[in-house]
């Protein structure tokens, strides 16, 4: 039925399980999008926020969907401006992931705000001594960079690239890609570093409160090395998920092994940095603010020292040595496992520096705080998954996101013929 | 956000952050003020078509 618009040489599954699925999501969007309206037209009291939770469940999933989405700045830089060629077939794919992580945040970020209509404020009326101020610029713009690496994959479409215009101007964004590459690894190294540093400048909260360097904590450094780390992770992760659903080889192992390598030297590195900075802050800024270390640690139902191990060893140590080794990439169990323990290390991480940071008590006569999310906060948050899994689904369907997709289908059939 | 709003104040904040915004919308602007009007002239000279 839509054969016409499928890309040339490349199989899909038929029309009516395509919309069967999309139909499936969609009502998970709809029960987000019932939830979202609740929000909107009853106000904030629909949530579990209160004056201890300023920052709840969709901050975390914001500063999370965030990081797991520095899959395409850090691609990009990578493929742009260092030259990895074999990147070539795989940016595609990072640029839509980074696409849906972005619009995911930014439709969060308009529904946390509680009233929309004044969303423009912050441009207009900005404050230039906030963080996240910075953090509102840099994620609009770098969503518009996002929306013009998108742009040339939909005019590469079938039908849509016959057009003399879209084929002429689809060709001449690709000419000058890495310009916008180069801004976008600018304008993201500064919002995933003001993101961690929202949470370094709090010196009120020792928990999250870290030293650093000129106006910058050193938690503005472990964010954007994080999500250069975690953000190929969850590009190679989600890749992995599409080959299993469409049963066949969509990118080829030397590429895959590249980003991994690159990914389990930044984890690496960054964990290095995490275990440094931790033990610093457990050593000489918590104590000098009045602290034990298992004072953020004990005393409550759910936070103990098992989400350090977790972020630190279970998330950092181990996918590390797994993704940094020739044989740990080889098997496709522990690559997989690795690249997951990676991503998740870096969802982790924002949780404790988000809700872990709210949790603590701060104050002598204080208890910790605990909070449980409404479901319309829960509806809201699953709703950009949704979104996201359907335009994953329409993408890969009509667009050339795996331009290797059909070299590989041949070799294939080359092979059985041989 | 621009010298002309009444909030609008000359100093290093205001310039080094309004300056960054303005730095990143020029650059995506004119890029795209580029490839727009190349792509209008190449399909006018008849490149592109299939």
């Amino acid at each position: 039925m839509d054969s016409a618009l499928i890309p040339e040489g490349v199989k899909r599954c038929s029309f009516g399980k395509f919309v069967f699925w999309l139909v499936v999501f969609g009502a998970v969007l709809l029960w987000g999008i019932v939830a979202m309206l609740l929000c909107w037209f009853k106000g904030l009291n629909q949530t579990n926020m209160n004056d201890a939770y300023g920052f709840a469940l969709w901050i975390w999933a914001d500063l999370a969907i965030i990081a797991i989405g520095g899959g395409a700045f850090f691609t990009g830089l990578l493929r742009y401006i260092f030259g990895k060629e074999e990147l070539k077939n795989i940016i595609n794919f990072a640029v839509l992931l980074g696409f849906i992580c972005y619009a995911s945040a930014l439709l969060i970020l308009a529904i946390d705000i509680g009233q929309p209509l004044r969303g423009w404020f912050i441009f207009w009326h900005a404050n230039v001594h906030s963080m996240l101020t910075e953090v509102a610029f840099c994620l609009s713009c770098y969503f518009a960079v996002l929306t013009i690496e998108y742009i040339p994959l939909i005019l590469e479409n079938r039908q849509i690239d016959k057009v003399p215009f879209f084929h002429n101007l689809s060709h001449n964004m690709h000419g000058i890609m890495a310009i916008f590459a180069a801004t976008g690894a600018f304008l993201s190294f500064f919002h995933q570093g003001s993101l961690g540093g929202v949470a370094g400048v709090l010196f009120g909260r020792p928990f999250a409160f870290r030293e650093g360097v000129f106006i910058w904590p050193w938690t503005f450094f472990l964010f954007t090395w994080s999500a250069a780390a975690s953000g190929p992770c969850f590009t190679i992760l989600v890749s992995w998920i599409i080959e299993k659903i469409a049963r066949k080889k969509l990118i080829k192992q030397n590429v895959i092994m590249l980003l991994a390598k690159i990914a389990g030297w930044m984890l690496a590195t960054y964990t290095i940095a995490k275990i440094i900075d931790t033990w610093y802050w457990a050593t000489v800024t918590a104590p000098a603010a009045g602290h034990n270390f298992m004072d953020f640690y004990s005393n409550n139902p759910l936070y103990g020292i098992w989400i350090l191990v977790l972020e630190i060893v279970i998330c950092g140590v181990i996918p590390s040595i797994i993704l940094i080794t020739k044989t740990g990439r080889r098997y496709s169990f522990l690559l997989i496992s690795a690249v997951f323990l990676g991503m998740l290390g870096a969802c982790v991480n924002r949780w404790v520096m988000v809700l872990q940071v709210m949790a603590v008590p701060v104050l002598t006569f204080e208890s910790w705080f605990m909070y449980f999310p409404s479901w319309q906060e829960i509806a809201t948050t699953i709703l950009p998954v949704a979104g996201g899994i359907m335009l994953i689904m329409i993408s890969y369907r009509y667009l050339p996101i795996f331009p290797q997709e059909r070299e590989i289908e041949e070799e294939k059939h080359a092979s059985i013929f041989v | 956000m621009l010298p002309f709003s009444f909030e609008w104040v000359w100093d290093l904040d205001h310039m080094v952050f309004m300056g960054g915004l303005w730095y990143a919308l020029t650059i995506l602007g004119l890029g795209m003020t580029y490839c727009i009007i190349k792509a209008i002239v190449d399909t006018v000279k008849g490149k592109g078509s299939h």
